[in-house]
């Protein structure tokens, strides 16, 4: 069950969701056997962006019915620290790297793009325009106005494919996707978590979470985030990576069943690291 | 099997074993369960732990992850594990009787690392946080290291504990067992005797705070064992983080859960440790 997502060739249509899924980390905790049982097709790294960041105060997880509220806030090295540290480990992967970048401006994301430009180890760019907990990622992909100007304003510093990740945060997602198609989007992914809050037992009225408000995952979410894909491939001729709360093959085809060509575990992989590789082949 | 020093890598996924074990100790369950295809752990180490019946619409609509429980002790082809019910997750584990399914991840994290030579080691602990401390008994003794263990407990039911460490002096909070007062008094008391000694923690995170400030103070040598929340136990989340003395947050399931008391940062409970 080969899949040609942006000209890339995928095994299977299993990928993970960015951020759900460290490599590096992985090797250390069940080393040979993460790249021998690689259960993901392609692998989506965590969000990158221009400088490091240290993430957000704990507490950051905050467990739900039928999954989790996370605030992590984006940790990572930053482009320079992913160029010289993370990228050579990756590289070395099994399967296709898509590097997932944000930006708060036209002017960071485009030196992100072209950072990443010559870089053949990247199959593809996943575009962050839509983590409900950074500031920064709320607003571009909740406007498809302000979509458009940013893709206008980047979409040329890079000839990878580009695959914009929607917010499931915003009034019409239709209305989003269909932006990011006119202004030269070569996929959609989606969802991202859905913007949440997570009362502090023990103090009425506070948030639980070190960053204030989060991000809900897991099968608590799943229905959402099919109606959204729903709508979304009745709006645009893009391919979509669809995603959230995807926990079986049974779900996996009904985000299949619902016009995506691709989909993306998450929050399920983290109760099992193997449970991808479960679902894509019980999908083949 | 081992990359890092005191690391034993694990399986790739979950697997399922049966419980074969399960016993009362005063509030605390210990089960053991077979488990013949995942390598032996080494003290300090972990497993995410799920039953494989009925994990989900406890209270709340809960447990949905799996729980991060330390391994108490370990034979070629078995594990135990001790559980205190402080929520969905170890209501449901508490439950489990001989027979039961539980699907385990692991062995996972960084675990204790032997003492200098010639050094005595001091185990230092309390709670449900005695687990990771009485398996590094076993495996300092069968090493022939001299080891001295100093356990507190908020009474006399919770003491009961104590036995699955031999030879331990005991505090409790009320006095009803052992020395009344805290177990870093014990500990003060010790280190006044050897200042050579290396100090290894599991506990509640005030007590654990405590062994902390006495360790850096006293410059000995202090391996604490933490606990903290995490979705995944295998460094995907970036869920189970700990402020360290550099001010960068440290994931302590890959990072950790042992780590050296000068690398925690001092105020790492009010960033969040203990909410």
């Amino acid at each position: 069950m080969t899949v040609n997502l942006c000209g890339i060739e995928l095994a299977h249509p299993v990928i993970n969701g960015s951020g759900t899924f460290d490599v590096i980390a992985a090797r250390r905790v069940f080393g040979a056997e993460v790249d021998e049982q690689f259960p993901f097709s392609a692998f989506v790294s965590k969000t990158i962006t221009p400088q490091p960041r240290a993430g957000n105060p704990p507490p950051r997880l905050f467990e739900t019915a039928a999954g989790l509220i996370n605030s992590i806030g984006l940790p990572n090295r930053g482009l320079a620290g992913y160029l010289k540290d993370e990228l050579p480990q990756l590289a070395t992967l099994p399967v296709p790297l898509i590097t997932n970048v944000m930006g708060s401006n036209a002017d960071e994301v485009g030196q992100l793009f072209e950072a990443l430009e010559g870089r053949g180890e990247i199959a593809a760019i996943e575009l962050n325009v839509s983590c409900p907990n950074v500031k920064t990622g709320l607003d571009i992909g909740s406007d498809p106005g302000e979509l458009s100007k940013l893709l206008a304003a980047v979409r040329e510093k890079t000839t990878k494919p580009l695959i914009v990740k929607l917010t499931p945060n915003t009034a019409n997602v239709a209305l989003v996707a269909a932006a990011a198609e006119a202004a030269g989007a070569d996929a959609v992914s989606l969802i991202n978590t859905l913007r949440a809050f997570a009362a502090d037992p023990a103090r009425p009225g506070e948030a639980w979470l070190g960053g204030g408000t989060g991000g809900q995952s897991g099968p608590a979410i799943r229905a959402v985030a099919l109606a959204q894909t729903v709508a979304v491939a009745a709006a645009v001729e893009l391919p979509i990576v669809a995603m959230g709360g995807i926990a079986s093959a049974a779900n996996g085809r009904q985000f299949l069943d619902a016009g995506a060509l691709v989909i993306a575990v998450g929050t399920e992989s983290f109760r099992d690291p193997a449970a991808a590789g479960r679902i894509a082949a019980a999908l083949s | 099997m081992s990359s890092d020093d005191h690391r034993v890598q694990a399986p790739f996924g979950a697997r399922e074993v049966t419980v074969a074990t399960a016993e009362q100790i005063g509030p605390y369950r210990v089960f053991g369960c077979s488990d013949e295809l995942g390598p032996r752990p080494t003290a300090g180490q972990f497993y995410m732990l799920a039953s494989s019946e009925r994990w989900g619409a406890g209270s709340d609509e809960r447990p949905y992850l799996p729980r991060a429980i330390s391994v108490l002790a370990a034979g070629d082809a078995d594990l135990s594990f001790m559980i205190e019910a402080v929520g969905p997750g170890t209501e449901r584990l508490e439950q489990l009787v001989e027979g039961d399914g539980l699907r385990l991840l692991g062995p996972l994290g960084n675990g204790f690392s032997a003492p200098a030579d010639g050094a005595r080691a001091i185990l230092c602990g309390g709670g449900i946080g005695i687990a990771p401390l009485a398996m590094m008994q076993q495996q300092l003794l069968s090493a022939g290291r001299e080891v001295t263990a100093l356990l507190g407990f908020r009474d006399g039911a919770h003491a009961a504990g104590a036995r699955l460490i031999a030879g331990a002096q005991v505090a409790t909070d009320d006095g009803s067992v052992g020395h009344q007062g805290l177990v870093t008094e014990l500990l003060l008391a010790e280190l006044d005797r050897d200042s050579n000694a290396v100090i290894y923690s599991c506990g509640p995170p005030q007590m654990l705070d405590a062994v902390r400030a006495i360790g850096v103070a006293r410059g000995a040598a202090t391996q604490l064992a933490l606990e903290a929340p995490m979705a995944c136990g295998f460094g995907a989340c970036y869920g189970c983080v700990v402020k360290a003395a550099d001010g960068s947050y440290r994931r302590s399931c890959v990072d950790g859960p042992v780590i050296s008391a000068d690398e925690l940062a001092p105020d790492w409970l009010e960033v969040g440790g203990v909410k």
